[in-house]
């Protein structure tokens, strides 16, 4: 540890920390472009200038200056706002003063700065820098004429999402930031970009022009376009979802979030159900909430309880799965289920099917084996911080599945299931490594799991975990990545059939006469026999609705207060942003009225009671968040043997992977652009 | 401009070339092949120079660097356009790179500017003359001030130009004639002083 006195406030920090950090510490901020602590330091913007007494007698940058003890620092000398305002005035020479017109302004670093520590006027007359503006993808807007070259997005794309593509281009007056060969930017991380930019150089294309900072209300929420759980902040104006951005948490999202669920935002205002619809005579008539109970009503009591069933999506809330649980409890039904993918697999620990290493846990790992998952397409932010541990050096990857650019390199173990069976005999090189290592992890993904052989390869897996030494009472290394937000709150609230009920593939082929889908809107459900009365009940008009009989209009993530539980089983909470629109509502008060409708009144009238119960029947929404320890070694249930079909992956596109995201055209120009053979096919 | 000077679709180094760029990747540690970037995109504009006629730098072969190296295209692109040496552009077969900086100027540089002018007929600098002979560019000190002014042929510099020089020489490269050893053209050896040799012992001449 070193002690430094920062203007005055003797402060300690571990020993290699940079002057800047030091301040951080001390609670004084030192204005920096160029700087940001997730990134590797750059030095180049020379904002955060400080003076080091007994150093030489000039300002020293304070973002690549390491501590020593008994350092004198001064961020507020005059040496250092004199240094200060003529950078600043130097960055500004060749900055366009178009702040009316940039999108930034209201949320400017260079702007607020400006006012901070600039000069009132500029002395430069001569011509300004303008060049030309490069076409990046449907995601983000470039203003190069605004670059600092901070390089911020090119220590980004290169460090962290791991398409290096952006660099800085030519040099002296004539850099520019650029991918020289111009094209869309690959990465599924790539938004973030445009929060890290300090201008208004990279901005966000679907959002260009929409709204100011200031206009708009902020509300704390949870994504759920894939099971990561990243922390998002929605920016609503109005009725209006405008944006989304990533919150800090450092141990789900650091600061991250995918494109996917950054910018499936306009997919929340189209294909909306925004009141009940009846299928009368096979087509759809607009009806009131009375008509669609009573048409409900009609057909549940002519039905047996065993030939009722429900299905959860997997966009659904903890509260709207346990309301349709007891729902069918009340009617008497047993036939539940939420593995919509017809992923059957034991599920009777919660060990089983969480990641339990947690995705900060990942840092700790030095060796990876990835069982039939592209965690670059299923969580990008999960696979970032993969990337991350493996930058750090020591850690080695192997992958049982499709080969595909995962950001880092990998040993390809093999295609199949089967190859887990030469893992466990050590007939597999990559047994060694394995062995050999210290904290061995791996993550089976769901599209592993929904395999016919899904139970064998999940059983398989985890005896490989056993074996190779990743279940130890401070280490759990076996990990399930989940793509559906709702999947893990669904299995600890037990919304599985009991032993004799029909599981999902037997509901959806048939087996019940009155299907209730939550959400759901797998391309499964298009194949529901004929005969099947399906209500659904969801937010957008997509497969789910095309095929029910009954649509009940429920809200979207961004318009209930919603708990979700994430892969590696935390418990988050999403608040409210904007009304859902018309007559929808939120999905458990539809179904606490549609129980009492039905004479089975659920035991809650407001969410507060419901989350109370909720807590009270399962224990397991009351307790803390904690890493489980792998000292239970009993391995789950298996049937069959592992086949040797390969594995396919999951995802075939990022982009569109859920009703949001399906009805978002933003999503669809990625999908143009990235996808040209898909969004062919579509049209 | 010719046709073999149109973007290629695909780079490949001759096989001669892939041993010097195994023996310039050889000269870093493992793990460190990037520090050959530069020394492989010479190669391959040099390499170009022989087979089109114009060396310059396409971008199948910083790709091709790129992927010899093991880095992103990106990384190599920033490199090649970092340094002025590397031609981006097709150039013509005698690549005329004029300093212009003080003492050249001083000495006279804005001449053999017009001279190139006027015998490749091009207008601008960065231009091409129209029979593909002669690319003029304009480049900061060269480094020859001791024997300004200094125009730079290719790899070459002459020394000690003035217009006539500088016409002569490039008729001489019109006519196909070879290009004349490098260095003074006014007789002056090495650096010396252009008179001949001096001592301390002797008086000081005045300079040419």
């Amino acid at each position: 540890m070193a002690k430094l006195t920062i203007d005055g406030i003797e402060v300690e920090v571990p020993n290699g920390s940079t002057v800047i950090q030091a301040a951080e510490a001390a609670g004084i901020e030192i204005p920096r472009f160029c700087y940001h602590e997730r990134l590797s330091v750059a030095g180049n913007c020379r904002m955060c200038l400080v003076e080091i007494e007994k150093m030489p007698p000039k300002p020293v940058a304070s973002c690549g200056q390491p501590v020593a003890d008994g350092m004198v620092v001064h961020t507020d000398s005059e040496m250092v706002r004199k240094g200060r305002r003529g950078v600043m005035e130097f960055l500004l020479i060749n900055h366009p003063l178009d702040c009316p017109i940039c999108d930034q302004g209201g949320e400017c670093d260079l702007q607020d700065e400006a006012v901070a520590y600039g000069r009132d006027a500029s002395r430069y007359e001569e011509d300004k820098r303008s060049v030309a503006q490069p076409d990046w993808g449907p995601l983000v807007r470039t203003t190069m004429t605004r670059c600092i070259h901070c390089t911020r997005c090119v220590r980004f794309t290169t460090e962290v999402a791991g398409t290096a593509e952006i660099g800085g281009t030519f040099r002296g007056e004539s850099t520019k930031i650029s991918t020289y060969v111009e094209k869309a930017l690959t990465s599924e991380l790539s938004g973030n970009i445009i929060d890290l930019c300090p201008v208004g150089a990279l901005t966000s294309k679907p959002y260009a022009f929409t709204a100011r900072p200031w206009e708009l209300r902020k509300t704390d929420s949870i994504d759920v376009l894939d099971a990561v759980g990243s922390n998002i902040r929605i920016d609503a104006r109005g009725a209006e979802v405008l944006r989304i951005l990533p919150r800090i948490n450092d141990d789900v999202n650091e600061e991250w979030l995918g494109d996917k669920s950054r910018f499936s935002v306009d997919g929340l205002k189209r294909r909306r159900l925004d009141r009940p619809w009846i299928r009368e005579n096979g087509k759809l008539r607009a009806a009131s909430w009375e008509e669609a109970f009573a048409a409900i009503a009609g057909k549940v009591k002519a039905t047996a309880p065993a030939k009722m069933g429900a299905l959860t999506g997997d966009l659904a809330d903890l509260e709207s799965m346990l309301a349709l649980k007891e729902f069918f409890g009340g009617l008497g039904s047993k036939n539940i289920d939420c593995r919509i993918d017809g992923a059957a697999f034991d599920a009777t620990k919660r060990a089983y099917y969480l990641f339990n290493t947690s995705i900060a846990g990942i840092e700790e790992a030095d060796a990876l084996l990835i069982i039939g998952s592209n965690p670059r397409h299923e969580a990008p932010v999960l696979n970032a911080r993969i990337r991350k541990r493996w930058l750090a050096g020591g850690l080695k990857v192997g992958l049982i599945g499709a080969a595909s650019d995962l950001t880092y390199k990998y040993d390809h173990v093999g295609e199949a299931p089967v190859v887990l069976q030469a893992l466990l005999d050590g007939a597999h090189p990559f047994a060694e490594v394995l062995k050999s290592a210290q904290k061995p992890m791996l993550i089976l993904g769901a599209g592993g799991l929904s395999r016919s052989d899904g139970a064998a390869i999940h059983a398989t897996a985890w005896k490989l975990a056993a074996q190779f030494n990743m279940l130890t009472p401070d280490w759990h290394g076996f990990n399930v990545l989940h793509h559906a937000a709702s999947r893990v709150g669904a299995l600890d609230l037990g919304f599985l059939p009991c032993e004799g009920a029909m599981d999902a593939k037997a509901m959806l082929s048939g087996g019940v006469d009155v299907l209730w889908l939550l959400g759901a809107d797998n391309e499964t459900v298009r194949s529901i026999p004929a005969q099947t009365f399906v209500v659904y009940q969801g937010h957008h008009g997509d497969a789910g609705a095309a095929r029910a009989d009954i649509i009940l209009p429920g809200a979207a993530y961004t318009e209930k207060d919603g708990l979700y539980v994430n892969t590696e089983g935390r418990l988050q909470q999403a608040f409210v942003a904007v009304k859902p629109p018309g007559d929808a509502r939120e999905d458990w008060r539809i179904l606490r009225a549609i129980s009492a409708y039905l004479g089975h009144a659920l035991p809650y009238d407001t969410l507060e009671q419901l989350r109370d119960h909720l807590k009270a029947e399962y224990p397991v929404f009351a307790a803390e968040f904690r890493r489980l320890a792998g000292t239970d070694l009993a391995a789950p249930a298996a049937a069959g043997a592992l086949s040797s079909v390969p594995f396919t992956p999951l995802l075939t596109n990022y982009y569109q992977t859920d009703a949001i995201s399906r009805s978002s055209p933003t999503m669809a120009a990625c999908v143009a652009a990235h996808h040209p053979a898909l969004a062919e096919a579509a049209e | 401009m010719s046709s073999t000077h149109a973007e290629p679709t695909n780079f490949a180094f001759t096989e001669a070339n892939m041993k010097l760029v195994e023996k310039a990747i050889r000269k870093y540690p493992e793990g460190r092949q990037m520090s050959a970037v530069k020394s492989l995109l010479d190669l391959a504009q040099r390499q170009m120079g022989v087979e089109t006629g114009s060396a310059w730098l396409p971008r199948a072969a910083m790709d091709k660097v790129a992927e010899i190296l093991g880095v992103a295209p990106i990384r190599v692109y920033e490199v090649a356009t970092f340094y002025t040496m590397f031609n981006l552009e097709p150039v013509g077969k005698f690549h005329l790179q004029v300093c212009t900086t003080t003492p050249c100027w001083l000495r006279g540089s804005d001449d053999i500017v017009s001279a190139c002018k006027k015998v490749s007929g091009i207008k601008h600098f960065g231009e091409t003359s129209a029979d593909g002979l002669f690319t003029l560019k304009e480049v900061e000190c060269l480094g020859a001030c001791v024997n300004a002014p200094v125009l730079q042929v290719n790899d070459d510099y002459f020394e000690d130009m003035d217009a006539e020089r500088t016409q002569a020489l490039l008729e001489d490269l019109k006519a196909g004639k070879p290009l004349p050893p490098a260095g003074s053209l006014g007789g002056r050896e090495s650096s010396a002083p252009a008179p001949g040799p001096t001592t301390l012992l002797s008086k000081p001449t005045a300079g040419e």
